[in-house]
């Protein structure tokens, strides 16, 4: 290389180069997740409105019937699912914006599991009731 | 020291005694904008709306045991306490929806000068007050009618 040309002195390692990422450790996948699951729970959500509407001051026997119809049951595990990721990269930013020094590992894995959890706990709840709705007279 | 951040704030006066810097004006000194507390609210309704989804799941899971444990979740959901909760999930939703697709605008690089966030603030208070109190309103008389109409066909509750 010719020591005369203009250059800039650049301290980064050529791995990190190749990477291309910077102190972060990763890209935007983060930022493009929260977005497409925004956007998904859009007509999600708007779905889940017109059912309660549906099911305003319904029995029991109402819901489980609702519930075990096979588009019923799919939407609800999508927007379930959905909801609790879209949480859990949103609660994650909150955790990372104000929780610092020793708390911030801790609690950002409690938000991890709690919505994981939370989110599973909901599936299997809807599988039950799709179950009980499907085999019910 | 817990924070790398804080040794940032470390630095020393002219006769060498070390003291903390001043922090940069922070919230309390600045004049309230709707636009900051439309922010804010945001990432409260946020968390709401999680707390809502909670209950949520609580319910498809009572309705999932049976007919006892969703007697009992119709207990939270029929009285005015827990339609007051209802509302505020409601109202978060419906906030944090309008605030959302404004930022999914905002990231298409729209209506992000001042003037029009300044102008669309109101806008989405407006929408938000006006869209919650038709769904809530709508839900309260759909639930009312179901129960009418089940009293009339002699069915208890």
């Amino acid at each position: 290389m010719n020591a005369s040309a203009p250059h800039i002195e650049v301290m980064r390692s050529q791995l990190g180069r190749a990477r291309g990422l910077g102190a972060g450790h990763s890209g935007v996948a983060h930022w493009w997740a929260e977005r497409v699951t925004a956007a998904s729970l859009l007509p999600l959500s708007t779905w889940f409105v017109v059912q309660m509407f549906r099911l305003g001051g319904a029995d029991h026997t109402e819901v489980v019937k609702w519930g075990g119809k096979p588009v019923n049951a799919t939407m609800l595990i999508a927007l379930i699912i959905t909801t609790f990721y879209h949480a859990q990269l949103g609660l994650q930013v909150i955790v990372d914006d104000y929780v610092h020094g020793k708390a911030h590992l801790p609690t950002r894995l409690l938000v991890k599991i709690g919505t994981s959890l939370l989110g599973l706990l909901g599936v299997i709840a809807v599988i039950k009731l799709f179950v009980r709705g499907s085999t019910a007279k | 020291m817990q924070d790398i951040r804080k040794a940032l704030y470390v630095g020393s006066r002219s006769d060498g005694r070390l003291i903390q810097r001043p922090m940069s004006p922070h919230l309390q000194v600045y004049r309230y904008r709707l636009s900051m507390v439309l922010s804010i609210m945001n990432r409260i309704t946020g968390v709401i709306a999680t707390a809502g989804a909670t209950l949520g799941v609580f319910w498809l899971g009572a309705a999932a045991k049976g007919p006892k444990a969703f007697a009992t979740a119709r207990k939270v959901t029929g009285n005015p306490l827990g339609q007051l909760v209802l509302l505020g999930w409601l109202a978060s939703v419906i906030y944090h929806t309008v605030g959302g697709i404004r930022h999914l605008i905002w990231d298409s690089g729209y209506r992000y000068d001042k003037k029009e966030v300044n102008k669309d603030g109101p806008v989405a208070v407006g929408v938000t007050a006006g869209v919650s109190t038709v769904l809530a309103a709508g839900l309260l008389a759909v639930s009312i009618c179901r129960k009418r109409s089940r009293a009339k066909a002699g069915k208890v509750s």
